[in-house]
């Protein structure tokens, strides 16, 4: 056996390593979605919630597999071409395999945010159907034209986003490609299934139905928290160097500060506005933080990114109260303001306060600009395909349970088992 | 013989047990319940402010001869008051009849045990 690797080999195999951790924690974002949504939801929904959970990684890392990651980093257009299980095409120096690995917890972060705000009136079957076009087709095609190399970061001069901006896209981790995907999915889909039963009196006041279990709901925030630190560090796909590693600990340290200025922000916010300090919201708000600083976290200053998490913990706190009480939208969990909101808001805000390229820092508004068309070409795209996709599905099959299996629990009618038992 | 059904506050469901057991009643039933009343938390969840309108509360039952019937009341109203608005109720419902399941016995003897009042 050879041992005399190369230094470059060896930082190679450092940034593979760094790759890989930082994948397994954002899978373990997988749980804590599943505990913040059975958190915030009702007893006899959970087992159907958890389901939900398990079921959107375990098909969608299949689809992706097979599917989605082809059409995401494949050669095309719109799209890239499916690709059958053969991975040559694609050129890194990373282990294809690992890439592979790392991408799809991302497709599944997305894909997993839609069931909170579909939850507790959803039949299982149209969630499973949701599920596979979400991870085969739906973020796929937007992450093509982003991370894939296609249109909207294609930074050679004659590219569409170089000849009308003079720069690219930036979304380092996924505010856009994955949060708001995910948000304004979910988003769609909760106003196509309409409110649960009991959520809105006779004359359309919103009325509160408690989740049962709000420590359950804390673990999973901190537990998404914990993910983060892969979520966005681990964007940077290496490690090695000066340049990498004093990139992953600036955005390390971008991430955490976002997330306690949007759970301080949040609960001063809610304070203020409902006379209490909210946990529901403040939990809500450290997510918000994070959302929002994914899309920028290498690009701002730790000042910047607790400018970020706090501009969206309190734009949080009205968007949820905006999507309850005018819009009439049913979103037990928050997800569309969380992910979907806050996803555009960190965007945008990236193309004000990034330290090179900002408006706030004199550059102009180009790359501000570029960021709010990124956001709402893939904003557009994600509510046109959420639209279409339940729209379809609720008239080919009806999305939603029977109204008496919603007030006796999805969890006997649709799993024959429930969570909670003596 | 009566039956004597307090509804009393959560908090204080051991103190009322221990007066009850100072003044020798030594068997009862209790049972957690939820009414509807004037008394009204207000709450907030995810910005929507409600209030809950069932309030918990813990029901006592007692089955005495007529003799203890104003020791128990003495000992769960020493009990049981704060004095604020919520303490409850006691009510005394006559009862017709009382069977020892384990040798048959009727009346007023199936209440208590005979050889340890002695």
């Amino acid at each position: 056996m050879d041992t005399t690797y190369t230094i470059t080999d060896l930082a190679l195999s450092l940034d593979t390593v760094w790759m890989l951790l930082a994948a397994m924690l954002v899978f373990f974002m997988q749980p804590g979605f599943a505990l913040v949504e059975a958190g915030f939801t009702r007893t006899k929904n959970t087992a159907n919630i958890l389901m939900k959970n398990l079921l959107d990684f375990s098909l969608g890392s299949l689809l992706f597999w097979a599917i989605g990651f082809g059409i995401m980093f494949g050669s095309g257009g719109f799209m890239g071409m499916p690709h059958l299980f053969n991975f040559r095409f694609l050129d890194s120096e990373l282990p294809i395999e690992g890439f592979l690995v790392f991408q799809t917890v991302f497709c599944a972060t997305a894909s997993t945010i839609v069931s909170g705000a579909m939850a507790e009136r959803t039949k299982f079957s149209m969630y499973i159907a949701y599920s596979i076009l979400i991870s085969a087709l739906i973020y796929p095609i937007s992450g093509h034209w982003t991370w894939g190399g296609g249109w909207l970061m294609n930074e050679e001069e004659t590219g569409f986003m170089m000849n009308t901006f003079g720069t690219v896209f930036h979304d380092f981790a996924g505010s856009t490609i994955v949060h708001s995907v995910g948000g304004w999915v979910a988003l769609v889909g909760a106003a196509i299934i309409s409110p649960r039963i009991g959520k809105y009196s006779k004359d359309g006041k919103s009325r509160a139905i408690p989740g049962h279990n709000l420590t359950i709901a804390a673990l999973g925030v901190f537990i998404l928290w914990f993910g983060w630190f892969g979520f966005n560090p681990g964007s940077q796909l290496a490690a090695s160097g000066e340049e990498n590693r004093v990139a992953i600990s600036h955005v390390f340290l971008t991430t955490n500060l976002s997330a306690c200025a949007g759970g301080v922000f949040s609960l001063i916010t809610a304070w203020i506005r409902y006379k209490k300090p909210s946990l529901s919201l403040s939990l809500n708000g450290v997510l918000a933080g994070l959302v929002g600083i994914t899309a920028g976290c290498d690009l701002v200053s730790p000042v910047g990114a607790a400018l970020i998490g706090a501009i969206s913990g309190v734009v949080m706190i009205f968007a949820v109260d905006f999507i309850d009480k005018v819009l009439k939208i049913d979103d037990p969990v928050g997800a569309s303001a969380v992910h979907g909101v806050c996803g555009f808001l960190g965007t945008i805000l990236t193309g004000l306060l990034a330290l090179e390229e900002g408006w706030m820092y004199g550059a102009g508004p180009n790359f501000f600009l570029a960021q709010l068309f990124g956001t709402t070409v893939i904003g557009c795209w994600a509510a046109g395909m959420g639209f279409v996709v339940f729209k379809g599905l609720d008239i080919v099959h009806g999305l939603r349970v029977p109204a008496r299996v919603e007030e006796e629990g999805l969890d006997i009618y649709e799993h024959g088992e429930t969570a909670y038992n003596n | 013989m009566k039956k004597i059904e307090a509804i009393i506050r959560r908090t204080k469901f051991e103190d009322v047990k221990e007066a009850l057991l100072e003044a020798d009643i030594e068997w009862f039933s209790y049972y957690e319940v939820r009414g509807v009343g004037k008394s009204r938390q207000g709450r907030i969840y995810r910005g929507v402010v409600y209030d809950t309108s069932s309030i918990e509360r813990i029901l006592v039952s007692i089955v005495v001869r007529d003799k203890n019937v104003e020791r128990t009341i003495q000992a769960i109203l020493s009990a049981a008051q704060t004095g604020e608005i919520g303490d409850g109720r006691i009510f005394i419902i006559p009862v017709q009849d009382s069977i020892r399941i384990r040798t048959g016995e009727r009346g007023n003897i199936a209440l208590y045990n005979a050889e340890h009042e002695e």
